[in-house]
Parts: C-alpha cells; sequence; structure tokens
C-alpha cells in the first residue's frame, strides 16, 4: 500500500565518528546497501519504525481484502469468480509474508493483530470506501493496485532482509492484480451503455482516494509518484473512452506532464481519523472473523497436542 | 481464554526437480500437516514448487552474526582450495 522507504533511525546529522561502534557498522552497512538482517544489532528506533511500517503493511493487505470479498459470491461469470477469489488470495498472501517478515523482529502475530482489533494500528485509507458495484471490482485493480505496484516498488530495495524479500515476492504478484481490474474495465467500456457508465462512476469514485495513496505532499518522492501515476494512467482512461472527474485535469507540454486538480486532503485526514465510510465496518468484521475462528485455532492446537502425546506414549 | 499462538514453520522449497530446497518465509500451523498444506497456499499459488519441507522455527540452530568472524574469516586465507590459485601455462590444454 502506501509506504515510504524506512527511515534507519540513526541521526544522519551525526557523524560517523560520533557513533557507538555498532551504530557505526549498521550505519555502514546500511550505506553500502547491505541488507539487515533480524539478528543483526539494529537502532531501536529502526525496529520500532520497521515493526509499525510492516505491520500495517500487512494490516493493509488483509482489511484490503474486505472491499474486493464483498463482490465474490455476486461476481458475474465463473471465470470472474474464479479470478477475483484468486485475486484476494494473493492479497491474504501478501498479508502473512508481511506478518512473518515483522515476526522476525521479535514481536508475536497475536499482538499485531491485537493492535490493528484495538484501533491503535492503522491500515490503508483506501480500504474504507465501499464497494458499490462490480466495476468497483475493476476500478481497484486498475487504480488501487496500480498506486499500491508504484509505492511497493522501491521496498523492494529496502535495507532490512526479510521486507525486501517480502516485497519482492509481493510485487511479482501484483501486475495479474491490475490487469485483471483493468480487463474488467475494458469488458464494462466496450458493453452497454449502463455498464460503461458504471465504470465511468467507479472511476469518479476511486480516482481522487488512489491519487491520496501516495500521501501528503510533504515528501517530493510522493508528489513524483503521483504524477507518474497520473501520467500512465490517463492513457488508460483514454483508451477505456471514460474520464478522470477532474475538471483541470490537461496535459502541459511544457512539463511533459498532466496537470491536475487539488486533492482534498481534508478527506484523507477525515478517513485517517476514522471517519470514512466504512471504518467501522472494516474493523467490526476482522475482529468478529478473528473471535469467531478462536475455537477453530484452540481445537487445532488440543488436537496437535493430543496426537503429539500419544506419539510419544506409543514410542 | 484464547491460548497461546500456532507455532512458527520455515518453510523450504523445491522450485524444480534436480535443484536444493530454498528458505522462501515462515508461517504459523497447529501441526505438521498443517504447516505443509499452509505452506503449500502461501508459498506455491503459481507453481513455485515441487517439494515442500517444514521445520518447526524452534528447531533450527542458526549462527549468530557476532560468529561470523571466527566462523568465516579462516577461509579467507585459504586461497590455494581455488583453481585460480595454480597458473596453468597456455600450451597445457582441457585442465
Ligand atoms: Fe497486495
Ligand atoms: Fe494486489
Amino acid at each position: 500500500m502506501y509506504a515510504q522507504m524506512v527511515d534507519t533511525g540513526a541521526n544522519k546529522l551525526r557523524a560517523l565518528e560520533d557513533m557507538g561502534p555498532e551504530e557505526r557498522a549498521f550505519q555502514e552497512r546500511v550505506d553500502a546497501d547491505v541488507k539487515i538482517e533480524p539478528k543483526d544489532w539494529m537502532p531501536e528506533a529502526y525496529r520500532k519504525t520497521l515493526i509499525r511500517q510492516i505491520s500495517q503493511h500487512a494490516h493493509s493487505e488483509i482489511v484490503g481484502m474486505l472491499p474486493e470479498g464483498n463482490w465474490i459470491t455476486r461476481a458475474p461469470s465463473l471465470k470472474r469468480k474464479a479470478i477475483l477469489m484468486a485475486k484476494v488470495q494473493d492479497e491474504a498472501g501478501h498479508g502473512l509474508y508481511l506478518y512473518a517478515a515483522a515476526e522476525t523482529l521479535g514481536v508475536s502475530r497475536d499482538q499485531l493483530v491485537a493492535d490493528l482489533h484495538a484501533g491503535k494500528a492503522k491500515y490503508s485509507s483506501i480500504f474504507n470506501y465501499p464497494t458499490l458495484t462490480w466495476a468497483d471490482i475493476g476500478a481497484i485493480g486498475w487504480l488501487v493496485d496500480g498506486a499500491a505496484i508504484m509505492n511497493q516498488i522501491p521496498l523492494c530495495r529496502c535495507s532490512f532482509g526479510p521486507y525486501s524479500r517480502a516485497m519482492i515476492r509481493v510485487c511479482k504478484e501484483e501486475s495479474f492484480h491490475q490487469r485483471q481490474g483493468f480487463d474488467i474495465m475494458m469488458t464494462l467500456c466496450r458493453g452497454s451503455a449502463e455498464q460503461k457508465a458504471m465504470a465511468q462512476d467507479a472511476l469518479n469514485r476511486w480516482w481522487w482516494p488512489s491519487l491520496m495513496m501516495f500521501g501528503p505532499p510533504d515528501a517530493v518522492s510522493n508528489d513524483e509518484l503521483r504524477q507518474r501515476f497520473v501520467d500512465q494512467t490517463v492513457p488508460q482512461a483514454d483508451y477505456l473512452g471514460i474520464t478522470m472527474p477532474d475538471p483541470e485535469l490537461k496535459w502541459n507540454a511544457e512539463r511533459g506532464h498532466y496537470d491536475f486538480g487539488p486533492i482534498d486532503w481534508d478527506e484523507l485526514y477525515n478517513v485517517v481519523k476514522g471517519n470514512g465510510p466504512c471504518n467501522r465496518d472494516r474493523l467490526q468484521t476482522r475482529v468478529k472473523a478473528w473471535e469467531e475462528g478462536a475455537w477453530v485455532r484452540e481445537a487445532a492446537l488440543a488436537y496437535a497436542e493430543k496426537r503429539a502425546a500419544r506419539a510419544q506414549k506409543a514410542a | 481464554m484464547e491460548r497461546s499462538e500456532w507455532p512458527l514453520w520455515e518453510i523450504f522449497i523445491r522450485s524444480q526437480h534436480g535443484l536444493a530446497h530454498k528458505h522462501v518465509g515462515s508461517l504459523h500451523a497447529p501441526d505438521p500437516e498443517m504447516a505443509i498444506k499452509n505452506a503449500r497456499d502461501v508459498y506455491t499459488r503459481r507453481n513455485e514448487g515441487v517439494s515442500i519441507w517444514a521445520v518447526r522455527s524452534a528447531d533450527v540452530t542458526a549462527t549468530a552474526p557476532g560468529e561470523k568472524g571466527p566462523l568465516f574469516e579462516p577461509a579467507n586465507s585459504k586461497i590455494y582450495r581455488h583453481p585460480t590459485f595454480f597458473p596453468m601455462p597456455d600450451e597445457v590444454k582441457h585442465i
């Protein structure tokens, strides 16, 4: 989802000579692009930042299954249903790769999940919007996964080995997500007038939240990625014959980029604060799934223990 | 009361016949069978493997980062272990 490069937490303003030997060795490894592995010494701030960022990323993958999962039973054909299930299952996989990467830092899965359920840990705000029609499934794959890919590629190079390896795996699987979304949009746009209107409506609702996925304009890299996303997505919408909900959007030949209108950041901050259309619903659904699954987790563990004890007795 | 979480397993996948198993990541599972089933779903959704090993993380013995020097540095000075240590005259072929 969102995510900037991991800050090492080491104060870069400090000269290497002023650092302790461990911190210095750490900083030199990061500067030389040598990956940091879980058992290596690392500054506490780096460990904390990583746990926060990786777990928020994991939560986003898991909560991100909900808006799309909403349409699995109502997919318009068996083919679309199978594809959507595979896509949503991939997102579960992404969540699991990332939880496992976070756990290498010494935090437990249960703790991470508890933090999400208590509202202490965040997930990407984009998933607090509802999926009102089938076209939303197309728009999400095309725009939301498209924006996620752009945000995630730099993370494949991040300094922490397990996070970097998890992200390489994630990125390999994302392009299927974006293409299946665009394919849905193409089918709708080549269909009846009503189907095309449905695609346009989905684009209208997902366009601005997708641009917000690159984060506030406080970092140059956020705006650069956002611009790149706009530049590559507008011609795709042109191909589909639908238009971005932005009257100020136009090609700027001088800059060689599309100009676009102002983003309503108050909307994002409002969603982050918990007041998006689906915040409460998403969290409730997760908590319910966790609580209702508790007896399964317990029974599976009890069964495994019983069998292990029996095997020991027999030996 | 909720019991403790399922144990952690390290997953190794053989990607093709003839290659060695390679560590791909970890997951939680209550027992070995479930570890294999979960590994199938988490790590081989696109024909990434022909064989899976699941090993309890608690059973893995690993070197510590601090041991790197004493363990691996002795090999640095033994350059005669590499064939390039022995220059061969141009006239000598097939060696
Ligand atoms: Fe994902
Ligand atoms: Fe995705």
